[in-house]
């Protein structure tokens, strides 16, 4: 293994953190407004990190820019869907969490 | 077991799973999903079976195959979605007039 | 070994969310649940080197599948008044407990057969790879699976554009209510508005690649018909002057196009969609340039339930 390697590695296992805590967010917060906040937010983060290891050992810079576009289209899509859900709560009546 | 087999088994348990929820559901959504299940299951068969050709490349008459089963399954879906809100529209109900409600 | 280990992973989250969304209670999280199970198919397509099954699975089986069933959902709920009984505990109908066990073991039966001829298949089987490998170079395109859709098999494609096309036609025969739809959020709309120019950008994409690579009109097709479900789903809808005539043209031109072909190849050679070598590479281009055009409106009126303007209903 390269270094390359190890930092491909290194990036790809940090994204995995976050998908992790992503997901510890959706399952244990209280309220859908809390878990949106948590999954939207960690896994924004977590898809960088995973395109950026896979960047790293990519073949040419068209690959690059492919994933670069992945992650902007997911971000873009995500940002909005987490705002419509939290919407179509607020819409239905459901009350944000007070602890 | 190899890769070949074992996907190709998921694609006869997905046809059984889907056949069994065909018949006792009576919800026609239900029908309906039950339907693209069933046709997943089929092109999961055929495409793990391609692989068998070996070499570098599968088998690429049944992928082609599939992907135009995939495209005729969406738009039986669309079809079968559209008459079944027109029957709701019609007879106020979610399931065919000869099915008991439970 | 880890290979395998994945794909028992990936098998057993198909087999489990198969059943979960036949079985969970509430149709809304069914729905959810099959979109996701479409996702972990395109994942299963990418392991058995069937890259342009998993593109098409994932824009038509999670995309435009996912789209159709909510709005089908959310229309049935408004129509029926949540007189759903699809809605609620287990399976409904047939409630006696000796044809529910018939079923069992009928559908029980019926798998374990197929399992057993599967599993009676030989270990290799070359299929028609071979034939393909020699006649790739007459083809015209460097993609076996394009080179099978456009030329290969030219006619089960043409017909499948007419199936595309019936199904339209008879959603739009069936269709009586106009579908209401809620007021477009502005999130929506700015989403539309910045999405919609990439997503043509991936169809032109798919299209290109599609040639010696992985994509062609499916793909693409589906890519331009989601971009279309998502401008509709932003309150947008095609100015009147354009649902007439001109949307009918765009939705006939792939069949219409494969025809046309059919019977000039049929006229000069005797023989139904076998094109000269010479000139197959740019004939595929220009069906396919068509079919996507063709899928692309129809997929997106399909959404709509077949009725693009005002001026088609009195």
């Amino acid at each position: 293994m390269t270094l390359l390697d190890y930092l491909a590695a290194t990036l790809l296992l940090a994204g995995a953190v976050f998908f992790l805590a992503g997901t510890l967010g959706l399952l244990r917060f209280p309220d859908v407004y809390t878990r949106l906040h948590a999954l939207t937010k960690a896994d924004n983060v977590g898809l960088g990190l995973t395109v950026a290891g896979l960047a790293v050992q990519a073949e040419s810079w068209q690959v690059v820019g492919k994933l670069v576009l992945i992650w902007m289209l997911v971000l873009l899509a995500g940002a909005s869907v987490a705002h419509l859900i939290a919407r179509g709560a607020l819409h239905k009546g459901i009350r944000p969490w007070t602890p | 077991m190899n890769a070949v087999f074992l996907y190709a088994l998921a694609g006869v348990g997905l046809v059984g799973l889907a056949l069994h929820a065909l018949i006792v559901h009576a919800s026609l959504l239900r029908k309906i999903l039950a339907f693209n299940f069933m046709g997943s299951g089929v092109f999961l068969t055929m495409v793990a079976l391609a692989r068998r050709a070996g070499g570098e490349h599968p088998d690429a008459v049944p992928q082609a195959m599939v992907i135009t089963g995939i495209v005729v399954a969406v738009a039986a879906t669309a079809l079968a979605l559209n008459l079944m809100l027109e029957l709701g529209a019609t007879t106020r109900d979610d399931v065919l007039p000869d099915d008991d409600r439970a | 070994m880890v290979k395998l280990a994945f794909d028992g992973l990936v098998v057993l989250l198909l087999l489990w969310l198969a059943w979960q969304t036949l079985a969970c209670a509430d149709l809304f999280k069914a729905i959810l649940q099959f979109i996701s199970f479409s996702l972990v198919m395109a994942l299963a397509w990418v392991r058995l080197d069937a890259l342009d099954i998993a593109l098409a699975e994932a824009a038509i089986g999670a995309g435009i599948t996912g789209a159709l069933l909510l709005a089908a959902l959310a229309r049935l709920r408004a129509s029926l008044d949540g007189n759903l009984s699809g809605d609620g505990a287990s399976p409904d109908g047939r409630e006696v407990l000796p044809v529910r066990g018939l079923i069992l073991a009928g559908v029980a039966l019926a798998t374990a057969g197929l399992g057993y001829a599967v599993l009676s298949l030989p270990e290799t089987a070359p299929g028609l790879s071979q034939q393909i490998e020699a006649r790739l170079g007459d083809s015209g395109v460097g993609s076996r699976v394009t080179a099978v859709l456009l030329n290969f098999r030219g006619y089960d494609t043409l017909l499948e554009m007419v199936v595309l096309m019936l199904a339209l036609v008879s959603v739009k025969t069936f269709s009586s209510t106009r579908h209401a739809g809620a007021a477009p959020q502005d999130v929506l709309q700015v989403l539309s508005r910045v999405v919609v120019l990439p997503l043509i950008l991936v169809t032109a994409y798919f299209l290109w690649a599609g040639t010696d690579g992985h994509g062609g009109a499916f793909q693409a097709g589906s890519v331009l018909g989601a971009a279309g479900v998502l401008l509709l789903l932003s309150g947008w809808r095609l100015p009147s002057p354009h649902t007439g005539v001109p949307l009918r043209a765009l939705i006939a031109a792939g069949p219409g196009l494969f025809v046309i072909v059919a019977l000039v190849t049929l006229l000069l050679q005797g023989t139904l969609l076998t094109y000269p070598p010479a000139y197959a590479g740019s004939l595929i281009l220009l069906l396919e340039i068509a079919a996507t055009f063709s899928i692309g409106a129809t997929l997106a009126m399909l959404f709509l339930g077949g009725l693009p303007g005002d001026e088609d209903r009195p």
